[in-house]
């Protein structure tokens, strides 16, 4: 390995950028869950939420060189499987009864 | 080796094996032409060069003459990117594959290998789960009503037995403790066929479920149902012509390359022989890095003739018997095949 | 080399996100969630976790959002529509969140003792992992398992609800 080969493995960048990208997109996500008006989309901006705060366990891990840091997201992509599953099967359920995926329109208790 | 040394070594890596990949694909058309037309009595391609072997050539010039027609009412950004993606995902996964003995050559570089991953069987199954995204597109896109329906069957169908095709693959990799394909070859390697993971590894059970999976996977016959042209037209591609048509065809042998692949590394000892040591090694350098190359082709060309003897045989499932023949049989299969490994490796 | 790779992926994962935002059209919502997906799969690469980037392009990229867009070529979801309520939700919602994000950002940079990533730093084993998931982590990972099977029947469950209703109304 000479020394230009080296440097460039070695380069640091500080943990910091990781989280402050974690952070921007959990906005981001939020921002989404609010404005948008699909239902569909509206699901898919929680999984944009999920994802990153999944991003900032996986950096704390790195930090403290702890395992247990990335089995959460492990568990976390499980549970996020399985309210996709449930979720998506609500949204066909709910779709079938209104005929429509619009949030604002989804608005009565009973049919 | 400096980086910049990798880097070329790369290059030229992907570029071999990129093309050697792509004659790959154009002689499995051929093949497959050719056997299905001696199982059902004829000929087959036999009027382009000798024995009809320079027709994928002549294929190909025809595709890409042909007329490429975009539908009008088609959603263009995703009709275009569609056959990309498909294309691309077939071809990458080819990335992790070792193909030949990983000791030969200069020190740290796998001559026979683009990469070296950790984790090869989990980017295999990977890329293979992105380039559902391709067929699943096209049919969408294409603003086709039987498009969409083979897309849509496409992609539950890939979901379904993606389950029972990773788990088969469980005993595998309980067998050799590592999911780089490379260790899990050398797992295999010490008797020649008896310690091959489908006899002594007693994985013959796992080894059926990979290949009734890996068939639904790659849309082919018995499981073909996305493209099933007595009822679909031709399913997802309906709406495609041109290159963009041949880029779906390209991708769909190239997966069957794929799979061929991985089932000869996990279940049937990669490119090591199968008579063990009791033939000696050659002494020369040039065979000795060309034999195991020899014996890969060898066994994934046996496993794309099984491929097409098959196609040539069984009738199409109906959509119906498949969905349940992947659950309720293959699933449960699956997990008792694992259960049972990990109680033999526990108690042997 | 790891700042190109990262600032490439971070961008990467940035434009998808805010693409989802602009997007009107789900299934296009839904590709470029797929696009910030596999490039944070790349990021977690980077931070050494190799299994976590392989489970993340097959579980959420292969898996998840092969689901979402099978729902919406399935009911055809088409362009949303701007209504009351998403004025409103602008209007409350911008603010606050610039106020969540700042707040965040100001816990994140005060922070001390935060180290440094290098792609000389090794990775975290499969094994490893394995290891501390399948001996300390038992339970909780059986009990994963059964919330797993639970969400299967249920969602069969509403998925045949719904069947028999509309089946039974004709």
């Amino acid at each position: 390995m000479n020394p230009a080969s080296s440097h460039l493995l070695q380069q640091e960048i500080p943990l910091t950028w990781y989280l402050l990208l974690s952070a921007t997109l959990f906005s981001l996500g939020v921002v989404g869950f609010l404005i948008k008006r699909n239902l569909i989309t509206v699901f898919m901006s929680i999984e944009l939420m999920l994802n990153a705060v999944n991003l900032s366990f996986v950096t704390f891990a790195h930090q403290w060189h702890m395992v247990k840091g990335q089995i959460f997201v492990f568990f976390v992509m499980m549970v996020a499987a399985a309210e996709a599953a449930v979720g998506l099967a609500i949204i066909i359920a709910v779709f079938r009864a209104r005929a429509t995926l619009a949030v604002d329109r989804i608005d009565l208790m009973k049919l | 080796m400096t980086i910049l040394q990798f880097f070329l070594w790369s290059l030229l890596k992907v570029a071999v094996v990129t093309v050697v990949m792509l004659l790959g694909v154009a002689y499995t058309v051929l093949l497959e032409r050719k056997l299905v037309g001696r199982i059902q009595n004829r000929w087959g391609p036999s009027r382009v060069g000798p024995f009809g072997l320079l027709q994928p050539l002549v294929d190909g010039a025809k595709s890409f003459l042909k007329e490429d027609i975009i539908p009008t009412a088609v959603y263009r950004p995703l009709y275009l990117l569609a056959p990309i993606i498909a294309l691309g995902c077939a071809l990458i996964s080819i990335a992790v594959v070792p193909f030949g003995d990983p000791n030969v050559g200069p020190d740290g570089l796998h001559l026979f290998q683009i990469s070296d991953v950790n984790i090869g069987l989990l980017v295999i199954l990977g890329i293979t789960s992105i380039g559902v995204y391709g067929i699943a597109l096209a049919g969408w896109s294409s603003n086709n009503k039987y498009s969409l329906l083979g897309s849509l069957r496409s992609s539950a169908q890939l979901i379904s037995y993606e389950l029972a095709l990773g788990l088969s693959l469980v005993g595998v990799v309980l067998r050799a403790q590592s999911l780089n394909l490379r260790v899990i070859v050398e797992s295999q390697a010490s008797r020649g066929i008896l310690t091959w993971n489908i006899f002594g590894g007693l994985q013959f059970i796992a080894f059926f479920i990979y290949l009734m999976a890996a068939y639904a996977e790659t849309n082919r016959s018995p499981f073909d149902l996305p493209e099933a042209e007595s009822e679909l037209t031709a399913g997802y591609h309906t709406e495609y012509s041109s290159m963009k048509f041949a880029m779906f065809f390209m991708a769909e042998y190239a997966n069957m390359i794929t799979v061929g692949c991985v089932a000869t590394l996990l279940f049937l000892g990669g490119w090591t022989s199968p008579f063990g040591n009791l033939i000696p090694l050659p002494q020369n350098i040039v065979l000795q890095a060309l034999l195991p190359i020899f014996w890969f082709v060898l066994k994934v060309f046996s496993f794309l003739f099984l491929y097409v003897w098959v196609r040539g045989t069984l009738p199409r499932f109906r959509y119906d018997q498949l969905m349940s023949f992947g659950w309720r049989y293959l699933l449960p299969l699956a997990i008792l095949n694992i259960v049972g490994t990990s109680l033999w490796l526990a108690y042997r | 080399m790891h700042l190109i790779l990262f600032v490439l992926f971070a961008g990467l994962c940035l434009a998808g996100a805010i693409n989802l935002l602009l997007q009107s059209h789900p299934i296009n919502s839904a590709l470029s969630l797929i696009v910030v997906m596999t490039s944070l799969a790349v990021l977690y690469l980077l931070l050494g976790a190799e299994f976590l980037a392989a489970a993340q392009v097959i579980v959420y990229a292969g898996a998840i959002m092969v689901l979402f867009t099978f729902v919406v070529m399935l009911l055809n979801a088409g362009r949303e529509e701007r209504t009351l309520g998403s004025r409103a939700a602008r209007a409350v919602g911008f603010p606050a969140v610039v106020v969540i994000l700042s707040v965040i950002a100001t816990v994140i940079l005060k922070a001390q003792g935060l180290g440094t990533a290098s792609l000389s730093d090794g990775i975290t084993s499969t094994e490893e992992l394995s290891a501390v998931l399948f001996t300390k982590l038992l339970l909780p990972f059986e009990v994963t398992s059964v919330l797993i099977l639970i969400a299967i029947l249920g969602a069969v469950a509403l998925a045949r609800h719904g069947d028999g209703e509309r089946t039974a109304g004709k």
